[in-house]
């Protein structure tokens, strides 16, 4: 297994009596784009400050390449930051921000002249050479600030939250470039984003925080489809969460109604459990009613999402058993489902996730 | 440890890794923190020689007798024994309440005509309100004389009482605290947010109540505020008393008196020492109010339009005329004064007062003076501010340091100008201080001068500084760009207006600044404001006026440079600075 190139072993932040960061640890492999994803006052931020050097952990270490940078200030760290705000310098030319560092290198005036022309391709700026900042557009300075920010070439790009800034359309366009840019470059990349669908659209790994936590890391498939805790399962993409008991192993009772499971943690008969299943997973075409876990629904409300419905389903032998589903617009034509309609649907057992619920 | 359990295997964790606790990390300091806190190191000497140690010295000496032995409040209770000294204490006091209340009142009404009225040509009315900042404070004093004195014009206005003494001090401080008063006061009315005024009309609530429930209690910390300004203006003012106060004896005299005409030091510590009690008192209201202000304009605020009130208007149109008319009176007689050839018997004008060097007053020499002062002061002063204002905001970590300079940074406002002064000479006199070679040169003119106005200009670069992105030196860092260079090429530059107005300020106040520097200047480094104080003293009142008058015209000049750099400054920068 190769070596990682960002190496963060227990590190723990303390803010006065407030534990920002509880003994995170984490490897990150050189060229990853890894994202730090969750909700604010998780700790992201904060970690991402400890990598650069800008707020240093009380305790525990990090190695960069082969050097313990631990304690060294930013100025002897290799890393190029954007920050939400971009934090562009307003009195300068695109050229003069992007070739800032550049400048103080010794670099020939011409070379960085064509490392500058060279960036402004890259990130799609050409002719944009002498405005100021404050004469450009938010997606347009979130490009300058990128392209000042690998103008160095540094060992390690970190980017804190760089998209939140922008409106939704730009936001998508920038995301794709941004993914571009980081596979063509190469460079190890971590971004600190609050959106799950950034997260999961753009990254190679993510690391699911909570809490001065790390609840989980994975590629995108794994966090999204296997979550490893409820948190997780909640907090990536749409969940729904019933409360349960387990009866037998494999075997969990909602309610009235019996499950079958798959995947459950062995817990002893008795224990109170929480089973989950995403909306997409609930099957609603050609179920029979000899089906595993399969039960009788009323839909009581639904959600109109465009290319697919989201609908609050309860059970008609148990109208405690509230939870959603997701059906296309085609399932809907079909089975002629609409407020009110009366419908079997199964809960794939392979597709359910059982956590212990919490004391 | 919980994500130890929950996380996948990529993260391998050892036996060993488990049984050592990780150390804690000592941050390292890299070479520009090292130059940072050199920086805050010198910041810390400067106030150390020009604010700490002189009003230890002028403690000290509080305390001591005229041999040098410590004898504990023996002076102080010699103070309250001496029915001269306690006179004084009242009748400063009793001057300093009437002002504040008179000119109170006024800036109120010329407040509230300025923001809340649809009055006509109110950039004129401000423009002139500012007038007495450019003058020093003697020069109504001088005026009243003409105005009120002995061959004065108005002289029946005043029903067989002098002018000199407690009417012309009140008048004359008015003239000179009104400006200041009237910006606390405009800043302050200046935040009213339509939709309360909307709501208390569609509850059907007549005008005064609006004024009573609305507008009042909207503005009461600024009213707060300009009150202990004025009060603490006029009770530690020296200008003013010295040119009309005639045999009414104030604090501020008094110091002179005791120090500069019977040499008991001793006695003039204490009676400086009293007059630093109102600052102080000030200062802490100040902090609290400041903190207990709550923000009126919030974000969903409306910026409120007044509505035109015939009546209303018309009462306030009549107060600011009759507010500048009194202004420009002052300002007027003062000229009208210094071109006489000999009042009230010789009206022919003439510019023979201007001629200093005929009369044998040390020439175009103090002028010289002054501005070499002033321009020393406002180079020497703002790049001192702003630096250390920088240093003090953007230094990573040394909280404590940054915070002790800037405690040091806002002492200068709660110690009167006469105190500095005074404190200097027991500093920078004393035989035994190697910095004894500062004294009677220009050099401790310019640092006390620099130290006497420092917190406002403190204050105007932090505010400044907090308004510049915070991630730019995180940004020039991971550049591998030293931070003086980014302070160099982005940070000034941006700060550029504050910058200039710091400047200014410094530049105005150095050439009309007399309480400090009235201890301090020797033949050689006499200024004019000192000069016009001396000639006053020796009956040449058309001479001390033409010499005023210098002041005020060199005052204005500059301030109309400053428009037009400022003006200037904000073309060049239009594509980045936006409007």
């Amino acid at each position: 297994m190769r070596a990682p190139y960002l190496r963060i072993d227990r590190v723990s932040k303390n803010f006065g009596s407030f534990q920002a960061l509880k003994t995170i640890s984490l490897d990150v492999y050189e060229g990853e784009f890894v994202c730090f994803l969750g909700p604010s006052g998780c700790g992201k931020t904060t970690l991402l400050r400890a990598i650069a050097g800008l707020d240093i952990q009380t305790s525990g270490r990090i190695e960069q390449g082969d050097r313990d940078i631990s304690a060294l200030p930013p100025s002897k760290r290799d890393f190029g930051i954007v920050f939400q705000s971009y934090a562009l310098f307003p009195n300068l030319t695109v050229v003069d921000n992007i070739g800032y560092g550049l400048r103080n290198t010794g670099m020939r005036k011409a070379d960085i002249r064509e490392r500058i022309q060279s960036l402004l391709a890259m990130v799609g700026l050409k002719g944009q050479e002498k405005k100021f900042p404050p004469q450009l557009s938010g997606g347009q300075q979130q490009r300058v600030a990128l392209a000042r920010a690998i103008a160095m070439s540094p060992g390690l790009l970190l980017l804190d939250e760089p998209l939140s800034a922008l409106d939704a359309r730009v936001r998508l366009h920038l995301r794709g470039e941004l993914k571009q840019l980081q596979r063509r470059l190469g460079v190890t990349t971590i971004m600190v984003t609050h959106d799950q669908e950034e997260a999961l659209a753009i990254a190679d790994r993510i690391v699911v925080m909570n809490d001065g936590n790390i609840e989980q890391v994975g590629t995108p498939q794994e966090i999204y489809r296997n979550p490893a805790s409820p948190f997780v399962a909640s907090f990536v993409g749409h969940m729904n969460s019933l409360a349960a008991e387990q009866v037998a192993g494999g075997r969990l009772r909602v309610g009235s109604v019996d499950l079958v499971v798959e995947n459950g943690p062995n817990l002893p008969v008795g224990s109170r459990v929480k089973v989950c299943l995403r909306p997409e997973d609930v099957q609603v075409r050609g179920i029979q009613t000899s089906q595993l876990n399969s039960l009788q629904v009323r839909i009581e409300a639904m959600e109109f999402l465009g290319s697919f419905c989201r609908a609050e389903l309860s059970a008609t032998q148990d109208a405690a058993i509230r939870f959603k589903a997701d059906f296309s617009v085609n399932a809907m034509r079909d089975l002629a489902l609409d407020l009110g309609s009366e419908v079997s649907v199964a809960l794939p057992k392979e597709r359910l996730r059982v956590f212990a619920a919490e004391a | 440890m919980a994500n130890l359990l929950t996380a996948p295997a990529n993260v391998v964790v050892s036996a060993a890794d488990l049984a050592e606790k990780p150390a804690a990390i000592r941050p390292r300091l890299s070479s520009e923190d090292y130059l940072m806190r050199l920086g805050l190191g010198l910041a810390a000497i400067f106030f150390l020689i020009a604010v700490v140690l002189p009003l230890y010295a002028l403690l000290k000496k509080s305390v001591e007798n005229a041999d040098g032995a410590f004898i504990g409040l023996a002076n102080f209770a010699a103070y309250f024994d001496d029915a001269g000294l306690m006179r004084s204490l009242r009748n400063t006091c009793f001057v300093a309440l009437t002002s504040m209340a008179i000119t109170l009142t006024l800036a109120f009404g010329y407040a509230y005509a300025l923001t809340r009225s649809r009055m006509k040509l109110r950039g004129l009315f401000k423009a002139i309100a500012l007038i007495p900042l450019l003058a020093p404070s003697l020069l109504p004093g001088l005026a009243l004389v003409y105005l009120f004195g002995n061959q004065g014009i108005f002289k029946a206005l005043l029903f067989g009482h002098s002018i000199y003494g407690p009417i012309g001090i009140i008048i004359g401080e008015v003239f000179f605290a009104f400006p200041h008063a009237l910006m606390i006061l405009v800043t302050a009315l200046s935040n009213a947010d339509q939709r309360l005024y909307e709501a208390a009309e569609a509850l059907r609530a007549r005008p005064w109540k609006i004024f009573l429930s609305v507008t009042l209690p909207g503005c009461r910390y600024g009213l707060i505020s300009a009150a202990f300004v004025v009060f603490t203006l006029v009770f530690t003012d020296f200008g003013v008393p010295k040119v009309i106060g005639g045999d009414y004896n104030v604090l501020a005299t008094d110091v002179y008196k005791q120090v500069i005409g019977q040499f008991n030091f001793q006695m003039g510590a204490v009676v400086g020492l009293m007059l630093t009690l109102p600052a102080i008192i000030s200062f802490a209201v100040d902090r609290l109010v400041q903190k207990k202000q709550v923000a009126l304009l919030t974000a969903r605020a409306v910026p409120l339009q007044p509505k035109r009130r015939r009546l209303i208007d018309g009462g306030c149109l009549a107060l600011c005329v009759a507010v500048s008319v009194f202004l420009l009176l002052v300002l007027g007689m003062a000229a009208f004064g210094s071109v006489i050839k000999y009042w009230p018997y010789n009206l022919t004008l003439t510019l023979s007062k201007y001629d200093f060097k005929a009369l044998g007053t040390g020439g175009w020499g103090d002028y010289l003076n002054s501005l070499r002062m002033a321009a020393m002061v406002s180079l020497l002063g703002t790049s001192m501010v702003f630096t250390s204002a920088y240093l003090v905001e953007k230094s990573r970590g040394f909280r404590w340091g940054r915070g002790l300079i800037h405690f040091c940074a806002m002492i200068p406002l709660a110690v009167p100008g006469i105190v500095l002064g005074l404190g200097y000479i027991f500093f920078f006199n004393a035989p035994h201080n190697p910095l004894n070679v500062l004294y009677t040169t220009m050099a401790i003119l310019v640092l006390n001068t620099i130290a006497h106005y420092y917190t406002v200009c403190h204050l105007t670069a932090i505010t400044a500084l907090k308004q510049v992105d915070a991630e730019f030196e995180a940004v020039s860092a991971s550049l591998k760009v030293p931070f003086y260079k980014t302070f160099w090429r982005v940070t000034v530059p941006v700060c550029l207006p504050a910058i200039l107005d710091i400047a200014i300020y410094y530049f105005v106040n150095a050439m009309t600044t007399v309480s400090a520097v009235v201890f301090l200047y020797s033949s050689e480094t006499k200024l004019m404001s000192i000069a016009a104080l001396n000639t006053d003293d020796a009956g040449n009142t058309a001479q001390a006026c033409a010499m005023g008058m210098t002041i005020v015209v060199t005052s204005a000049a500059v301030k109309l440079l400053e428009a037009l750099i400022g003006r200037g400054l904000r073309r060049r920068s239009q594509a980045w600075r936006g409007a």
